[in-house]
């Protein structure tokens, strides 16, 4: 068998795509970040909890409804997202005139709550959820026994990334997204309605935060910290790829992933604070980030 | 983007126009003063349980150090847990097992809470807004990992059973009222010293600096050492305010170096009134009666928090005492 | 999970309201108070919780009125250990007398040092840590139904008599797992058995275990020993079983600490197989079934009992039993006192038979070595075990010697 650095191959290969699959996580969480940030300036804090519901909506359509995985994965979104859309159109709008900070402090407080709330009604010991029958099993891939649920999270959160970059980089509404948010007061100027425009990209970035939350569902534990211990590390993500460009964060999650899969390999005690470690390299070197404009 | 640091605070009342009292406070801000020497003295005396009121000045004069940085110079650290709670696992450390006395614990936790804050705080400066606030964030995160595992933390456990000591050798802290002016002391020492820097020359390079970087840049300043310095001291002020918790209750543990007690210090300072001097102290009072009285509460009081934050950023941005303040036109 | 809103509601609303009636209640000398401290909101809730006051509650009942009344008040103490001393602090200025409970090793041994100073009594039904009868012990303390050293001795020894003698460990790299690792090792190698290795991941960051789980297979190991608890526990079972390790590979999962209200919320289809230790079992003989029966309708969500809320009857009942014996101005004067007239009795309930208090504060029960059952061979809710092994009460714990307590003079 061969090995690399000490490890044989095949236990290698197999944690590379593992990590991949954690990528395909941040990757998720870190685009709608940018994506709300690049209209809106502000840093979602609640974007863990908005996390955290889409999984628990899952779990309340299958065990309240009776509706399956499949149809969460579209329902899901769509309802965690019109909250968000409540949430700017209620509260979040009154801030844009102040300083960024009072966006993320208001953010940080609906989390609070959020998450006190499921508590409170779910307690914290956490929800089973089922990997649907369809996608349940494994493949034999030679060097590992792959899951065909992760191979799934791993495909589905590809197509969702560039479905996303698609729409921003290369249709109508993405261009008049991009303008908005170069001058927000010219594009209102050619009879744009850009404030529906922000709120509606804020129900977007939440409705992706959601749809990651529904994919975690099988594979987590559904209980209410599962977003604010992640949100964390995808801060620093975002710190690491800068907001500049889509591209760029999705990018970092998936790279940052598989960075974390190798160093749960060769030191797997450091593993969580790798990506922090990388955090401040970049910081001394790269102040913008990876991708960042300075 | 990032350029446009604009401040994080609503402007105040221009501060000269008030009469001047004692110690480069204004009138209206002795008078408060002396209420606030009057409470400390005789709140013992009322009934008030001595426990308590010292988890109130220690929680205090935490806000204040947090209040430096973001009532001030305009920097939100959204990690302040990470230099209280080392403070106080430091202090912990000495006085249990090094055997150090109180006070030298104390100093030796704001010492390393002060390295602590000179390291991340020069690398969290590069960055402005809320970029600064991410980095402080994960940064902390990377001390809770570290207490986690440290021996010498006791990882789950915490340090338990740290002794209180005697006061210079010679004192026995033990008792609760003894404990009690050593606390008060600190908080007035510190309170105080946050109050003197800010009117130094020093505190007015920072406020420039809150109202318009690239101008104070411009002015010959070099805003980044500023900074780092303001920072500086704010995290050491931060883990002599741990240092002397741990002390109190004789348990240094993970609550503190987590996350959600960075976020509870930026609600006290929020609910107080940022960038006022008395401010951050009402607001550390109003959030640990209430942590006190809802303990019964359970997650509920996760909520209320919550609750809170929201109306205060959308409601009373200035605070208790910022709302009290632009009343009375005065500044306190 | 049968978690309901009115349920919820409920518990909240009953803890809320509990503590008020002290202050009415100080004016009664003839009263013993006692106070149920635990987790009430966070990850601890369904293993003591709400039904951990109950359970105390129930024994104060049972116990009846023998010349004094019994209060049962309870507390949520947030898993934070300054809630939890400066609430002890209060409770036995208040009037309190015993203080019940308190999981959480950092609050249980935070309490432990105020119960000492103050001269209470102090039952710790909840907490995992060895440490409250070693290094920590108190003349005031009592550590009531397991501990980390009895978890580690009954599934690492007993599992290597029952065939699992190659051992993989994925350990939550702090010092609880870092102790049940060592602890369960050196009982596998003693017992004839090899530790193949392990991998120490960072607690509490990780919830993905995936790739701890393919290093866990390549070292062929028969038994993969999972030293962690609560949430990671639970992550760790679901996905050895999606990466098809116990159907595929035969691997035992052996989960050091784990109780049955966990296999309640995980389910038997992705939980059987698995082996865990406890020193109660509501299906163990007639007199625990017909406990068992007799208190559930009265527990929330009609769970039943487990080891922790049946150890907050047992301990509520020896402690009466010594109150009543010594009487209650003498008990309300010295917790050490009545700990030392608890030690001189024995331990003696339906719920676990009999035992008897060490010198140290430890209780001596027997230990139980079980695996979960398939869904096949379970017969509804509840029906969860099977035993494998028991270890006899004087076997079961740390010997007296080897746990540094101070109190034990050589």
């Amino acid at each position: 068998m061969d090995e690399i650095f000490g490890i044989p191959a095949p236990l290698l290969f197999g944690q590379l795509l593992l990590g991949l699959i954690n990528g395909a996580f941040y990757a998720m969480l870190s685009l709608g970040l940018a994506v709300i940030f690049g209209l809106l300036n502000i840093i979602n804090f609640t974007h863990g909890a908005q996390f955290m519901m889409g999984a628990f909506a899952a779990w309340m359509l299958l065990n309240w409804v009776g509706l399956n995985y499949w149809v969460a994965l579209i329902l899901v979104p769509i309802i965690i997202g019109a909250t968000g859309v409540l949430m700017e159109w209620l509260m979040i709008r009154r801030l844009y005139k102040l300083d960024h900070l009072y966006g993320l402090l208001l953010t940080f407080g609906i989390g609070l709550i959020v998450e006190g709330l499921f508590r409170n009604e779910f307690g914290s010991s956490g929800l089973p959820y089922q990997i649907p029958p369809q996608l349940s099993g494994a493949w034999d891939l030679g060097f590992m026994f792959l899951p065909v649920y992760r191979g799934w999270v791993v495909a589905f959160a590809l197509v969702i990334c560039l479905a996303t970059w698609i729409v921003i980089e290369k249709t109508r509404l993405g261009a008049y997204l991009r303008a908005a948010t170069e001058n927000a007061s010219l594009v209102q100027a050619f009879g744009i309605n850009v404030p529906r425009m922000v709120t509606l990209t804020y129900g977007a970035g939440v409705g992706l935060a959601a749809l990651a939350g529904v994919l975690a569902a099988p594979i987590y534990s559904v209980n209410p910290q599962m977003g604010s211990n992640l949100i964390i590390v995808v801060f620093a993500v975002v710190v690491i790829g800068g907001m500049g460009s889509i591209l760029g964060s999705v990018i970092t999650g998936f790279g940052l992933g598989v960075v974390e899969g190798l160093t749960k390999v060769f030191w797997p005690e450091a593993s969580a604070t790798v990506i922090f470690v990388i955090m401040a390299i970049v910081l001394l070197a790269r102040p913008a980030g990876l991708f960042g404009r300075a | 983007m990032a350029s446009q640091n604009t401040a994080a605070v609503p402007t105040l009342p221009e501060e000269r126009t008030a009469a001047q009292g004692a110690f480069g406070f204004t009138k209206p801000q002795f008078l408060t003063f002396l209420l606030l020497l009057a409470f400390l003295v005789g709140a013992p005396f009322a009934g008030l349980y001595p426990v308590f009121l010292m988890k109130l000045l220690c929680f205090g004069l935490f806000a204040c150090a947090f209040n430096l940085l973001i009532g001030y110079v305009g920097l939100l650290s959204f990690g302040h847990a990470a230099y209280f709670g080392m403070g106080g696992y430091i202090a912990g450390h000495m006085a249990k097992v090094v055997g150090l006395s109180p006070e030298l614990a104390i100093l030796a936790g704001g010492a390393v809470a002060a390295g602590l804050g000179a390291v991340f705080g020069w690398i969290a400066i590069r960055r402005q807004g809320i970029y600064f606030a991410m980095i402080t964030l994960a940064l902390a995160q990377m001390v809770y990992f570290f207490c986690v595992q440290a021996p010498f933390t006791g990882g789950e456990d915490g340090i338990q059973a740290i002794p209180r000591g005697k006061l210079f050798g010679l004192i026995d802290l033990s008792p609760d009222l003894s404990m009690y002016w050593v606390v008060a002391a600190v908080f007035l020492i510190g309170f105080l010293l946050i109050h003197r820097i800010v009117h130094s020359p020093f505190g007015q390079v920072m406020k420039a600096i809150r109202e318009n970087e690239p101008r104070a840049t411009s002015l010959g300043y070099r805003t980044d050492d500023y900074k780092l310095v303001a920072f500086i001291l704010s995290s050491a002020l931060a883990g002599v305010a741990g240092a002397t918790k741990s002390l109190v209750f004789g348990i240094a543990t993970l609550t503190d170096v987590h996350w959600a007690m960075s976020g509870e210090v930026v609600l006290m300072t929020l609910v107080g009134g940022l960038g006022t001097v008395f401010g951050p102290v009402v607001g550390a009072a109003v959030i640990v009666t209430m942590q006190n009285y809802l303990a019964e509460m359970g997650a509920w009081v996760t909520v209320i928090q919550g609750g809170i934050f929201v109306a205060c950023v959308l409601a009373f941005r200035r605070g208790i005492l910022g709302e009290i303040a632009a009343r009375l036109r005065v500044k306190l | 999970m049968t978690t309901t809103r009115r349920g919820l509601l409920a518990t909240g609303a009953a803890a809320a309201m509990l503590p008020v009636p002290l202050s009415r209640a100080r004016a009664q000398a003839n009263t013993i108070r006692i106070g149920v401290m635990n987790d009430q909101s966070g990850p601890y809730r369904d293993i003591a919780g709400p039904n951990g006051v109950i359970m105390a509650q129930i024994a104060a009942q049972e116990f009846g009125n023998r010349g004094f009344t019994v209060e049962v008040i309870g507390a949520d103490h947030q898993n934070r250990p300054d809630v939890g001393v400066n609430l002890a602090r209060q409770w036995y200025d208040q009037g309190v007398d015993m203080i019940l409970d308190v999981p959480t090793s950092s609050v249980g041994l935070a309490v432990n040092n105020v119960a000492r100073e103050k001269n209470k009594a102090y039952i710790n039904v909840g907490a995992a840590t060895s440490d409250l009868t070693g290094p920590q012990c108190s003349p005031n303390t009592a550590h009531w139904v397991y501990d980390t050293y009895m978890l580690a001795k009954s599934t690492g020894g007993a599992m290597v008599r029952a065939g699992g003698d190659s051992w993989f460990f994925i350990t939550a790299d702090y010092a609880f797992g870092h102790a049940l690792e060592r602890d369960t090792g050196n009982f596998v190698r003693a017992a004839g058995g090899r530790v193949m290795g392990q991998v120490r991941y960072p607690f509490p960051a990780t919830s993905d275990f995936s790739s701890f789980i393919l290093q866990a297979q390549a070292s062929r190991a028969k038994v993969i020993g999972l030293a962690n608890a609560g949430a990671d526990t639970i992550n760790s079972i679901k996905q050895i079983a999606e990466f098809g390790l116990t159907r595929r590979g035969g691997v035992k999962i052996a989960a050091l600490l784990m109780f049955i209200a966990d296999v309640h919320g995980l389910g038997l289809e992705t939980g059987q197989g698995l082996v865990m230790t406890e020193s109660f079992y509501w299906d163990l003989n007639d007199r625990s079934r017909a406990f068992s029966r007799r208190v559930q309708p009265r527990l929330n969500n009609r769970h039943m009992p487990n080891m922790v809320t049946a150890g907050n009857y047992s301990a509520t009942l020896h402690y009466l039993k010594a109150v009543a014996d010594m009487g209650v101005p003498a008990s309300k004067a010295s917790g050490i006192e009545v700990l030392n007239r608890m030690k001189a009795m024995p331990i003696e309930d339906e719920a676990f038979g009999r035992g008897t208090l060490r010198q140290d504060g430890r209780v001596l029960i027997p230990s139980y070595l079980f695996e979960v059952k398939s869904p096949g061979e379970s017969s509804g809710p509840w029906d969860y075990m099977k035993l494998l092994q028991t270890t006899p009460a004087e076997e079961a714990f740390r010997p007296l010697a080897e746990g540094n307590c101070p109190l034990v003079r050589s």
